[in-house]
């Protein structure tokens, strides 16, 4: 393990001329002090798990931004029924006459590197990647949208307190006292309904919408509650009178000397919210409420394996590997950043 | 400038005002509400922090502020930088009435009214460098010194007592002796006329301590500062500052010169409060000098305090007038100039032992009276 000393004293440097350069340069470096954040940065390197799970997670999110080339390159799409469209299934049949994927393990082979789906018979491969595309931008958005939210009315509450902090209190408080897994099922068709005459099909981007409006409305209280009780904290602070003294408008105080140490809660947070978010995405489409037919998502496909669990236990098996890697690794990259951002907290 | 955003012209001409204190307090009350009730909440009491006291500081002038915990010495402070909005009395500074002025009518005087906090842990801002600390206030103010706010902050780093290479550190980097001279520069960064140090040093090691005092000495005569020192600790009080004032449960009941209130106090409360410093004798059994006297009992809530004399349910020498009567704040016979005392009974000038220990304290009194005997 390097501590961050020998990385700074930077061993011997090469004296070239024979002049002092550069210990002089050594000196004046040695002054700068580090930030919180660079101190921060520090932790979270030596920390090794965290930092394989932060490659870990960053390849999902390259892999999903990636995911047309990538399918190009490999020369399947994801909403081709190779099954069923005749082109395909004379020249090459991927499903049996039940419906069921030739071959073993669901029909993985070296042109469906993670097998078919039964009865469509469309590649698992790439409705995979397209479907942790949806996910994880869909996760991204509804995860940044409550953020801000949450931030927002924290930092309202918690800072001006008085009449202001006990409206906006309530408000959490009554949102929070909803069943929202109940909710976000309920909600979603009436949602849908209120834009979109029933009788017409929905369109895809308004699903999407739909489910950010939704996860939205019920999911800011806890970031609301944490940055306001964080601010609480901050604005009984010194610093913040001092600022006071010297005349700072409320807005300077809450953004230069407020925001600047909320910052840590909320990322720890975040990195928690995100695998949160995306696994009730997946619900909801494995409710049947998110994404349809023929949108790729990964909820859908989990609903799909659940069907088929008995006949084709295999199809499961790749979607729920990629899940269950994505959000352990992203927990532990949460358990990282906390650790990394309050190394007294301990584990 | 907008017509409500200029705060009343000084009173009388440049001469005048020059004679005029900087800092004029009279009748400052702060009360805080007690909030209680189901299911509207209802203001069920006041919690009488500061109740009317009045004091006056001179231009250059080092003025002390001492009582015990929770006596409304802070909540003063805090009203007079305005970090309080008084709830009675005015304030006025320089002849301008700031009772209640507004955070943009205060401009002009934010600049020239400082404050020096008492928990250097939690007063400098751990996201900023000391370069920023520092020159906060100035960015505010949208003051630019000649040669660049970086230089006036090495320059003010120097003042301190701090390596002006010190200026892209971070706070955690410091000791809290450090992190204090840094509060100083911060306070120093303006100008100010007047500094409201609010228990600077009670939160530091006592070998910090006295370089703290020093440095914030050296600073009021050296800039002609004037200090507003809240302290509870009698000795930094008396090393530091001309003027003393001693407040008890939200009142003032003694201010005079630093000599009439440390050798001749005539209020009973003061007495108990100089009596309660440690002595150290050098030779051994060479016997006190000076009289003792232990109180018994806390300070009064001051939600309720007691009628009349504030200080009568702990006096030896209350009497039925006190809890009748508030005993004004005057010089009374056998004071110096400007040596004013809240008391109706007030005690003799000296503070040398008369033979007679005080002792209050039923527990203590038995327990002196067992060694004894």
């Amino acid at each position: 393990m390097t501590s961050p000393i020998d990385i700074e004293g930077g061993g011997t440097s090469a004296v070239v001329d024979g002049a002092p350069e550069p210990e002089t340069k050594g000196e004046g470096k040695k002054l700068e002090g580090r930030s919180p954040g660079q101190l921060m940065w520090l932790r979270f390197k030596r920390d090794r798990t965290g930092v394989i799970c932060a490659w870990v997670v960053l390849a999902y999110f390259v892999i999903a931004a990636l995911a047309p080339v990538i399918s190009a390159l490999y020369g399947k799409d994801p909403y081709t029924l190779y099954g069923q469209d005749p082109e395909y299934v004379n020249d090459n049949p991927v499903l049996d006459d039940f419906g069921l994927p030739l071959g073993y393990f669901g029909g993985v082979s070296g042109e469906h590197w993670f097998g078919v789906e039964p009865q469509f018979g469309r590649d698992v491969f790439t409705m995979l990647l397209y479907g942790m595309r949806t996910s994880l931008y869909m996760a991204l958005g509804v995860s940044t949208l409550l953020m801000v939210t949450g931030i927002v009315i924290g930092l309202v509450g918690g800072y001006f307190g008085g009449r202001t902090d006990f409206f906006l209190g309530r408000i959490t408080d009554f949102f929070l006292s909803f069943p929202q897994q109940l909710f976000f099922i309920a909600f979603m068709p009436v949602v849908t309904a209120f834009f979109v005459d029933p009788r017409d099909e929905t369109p895809t981007y308004f699903r999407a919408l739909a489910i950010l409006i939704v996860l939205w409305l019920l999911g800011w209280m806890a970031m609301a509650r944490l940055v306001r009780s964080t601010v609480l904290s901050l604005r009984e602070r010194e610093f913040v009178e001092a600022a006071k003294v010297a005349g700072a408008s409320p807005w300077r105080i809450v953004r230069k000397e407020i925001l600047p140490n909320v910052v840590s809660p909320i990322l720890v947070q975040f990195t928690y919210q995100l695998p949160n978010t995306i696994l009730t995405i997946a619900f909801l489409s494995f409710a049947g409420v998110g994404f349809v037919e023929p949108t790729p998502d990964w909820g859908r496909m989990f609903a799909t394996g659940a069907k088929v669990a008995e006949q084709d236990p295999a199809f499961m098996f790749f979607p729920g590997v990629a899940l269950v890697v994505f959000v352990l690794c992203f927990n532990l990259l949460g358990d990282a950043v906390r650790d990394a951002l309050d190394p007294k907290s301990g584990r | 400038m907008k017509e409500d955003l200029v705060l009343p012209a000084p009173r009388g001409t440049a001469a005048e005002r020059e004679r005029e204190p900087l800092l004029e307090v009279s009748g400052l009350t702060k009360h805080f509400p007690v909030k209680g009730g189901f299911p509207i909440k209802r203001t069920v009491g006041q919690v009488q922090a500061v109740d009317g006291i009045d004091l006056s500081i001179g231009v250059a002038e080092s003025f002390g502020l001492v009582g015990e915990s929770g006596c409304g010495k802070s909540t003063t402070g805090r009203l007079i930088t305005r970090l309080l909005e008084p709830t009675g009395g005015t304030i006025s500074y320089r002849g301008r009435d700031i009772t209640h002025a507004r955070r943009k009518q205060l401009a002009p005087v934010r600049s020239e009214i400082q404050m020096i906090f008492q928990d250097p842990y939690s007063s400098l801002n751990p996201r900023q460098t000391v370069g920023k600390i520092i020159s906060g206030p100035m960015e505010i103010n949208g003051i630019d010194p000649a040669g660049g706010r970086e230089k006036r902050v090495r320059e003010l780093l120097e003042i301190v007592g701090l390596n002006p290479e010190h200026y892209n550190r971070f706070p955690h980097e410091f000791s809290g002796g450090q992190r204090q001279r840094i509060g100083v520069a911060r306070a120093l960064a303006l100008d100010p006329k007047l500094i409201v140090a609010d228990e600077p040093v009670s939160a530091l090691d006592v070998s910090i301590q006295a370089q703290v005092v020093n440095l914030l000495q050296q600073v009021q005569r050296e800039l002609g500062i004037a200090f507003l020192f809240i302290a509870h600790d009698l000795a930094v009080v008396r090393h530091f500052s001309q003027r003393v004032a001693v407040m008890y449960l939200g009142k003032i009941i003694e201010i005079g010169d630093r000599d009439s209130i440390y050798t001749r106090p005539r209020h009973p409360y003061t007495h108990a409060l100089l009596s309660a410093v440690p002595e150290v004798t050098l030779t051994e059994g060479a016997g006190r000098n000076r009289e003792r006297i232990r109180l018994a009992g806390d300070v009064p809530s001051p939600i309720s305090p007691p009628s009349g004399c504030r200080f009568r349910t702990r006096c030896w020498k209350a009497q039925d007038k006190c809890a009748t009567e508030v005993p004004p704040l005057v010089r009374i016979e056998g004071n110096r100039e400007g040596h004013l005392t809240a008391c109706h009974f007030p005690e003799d000038p000296t503070i040398t032992d008369r033979g007679e220990d005080i002792v209050l304290d039923p527990a203590l009194a038995a327990l002196e009276e067992t060694d004894q005997g």
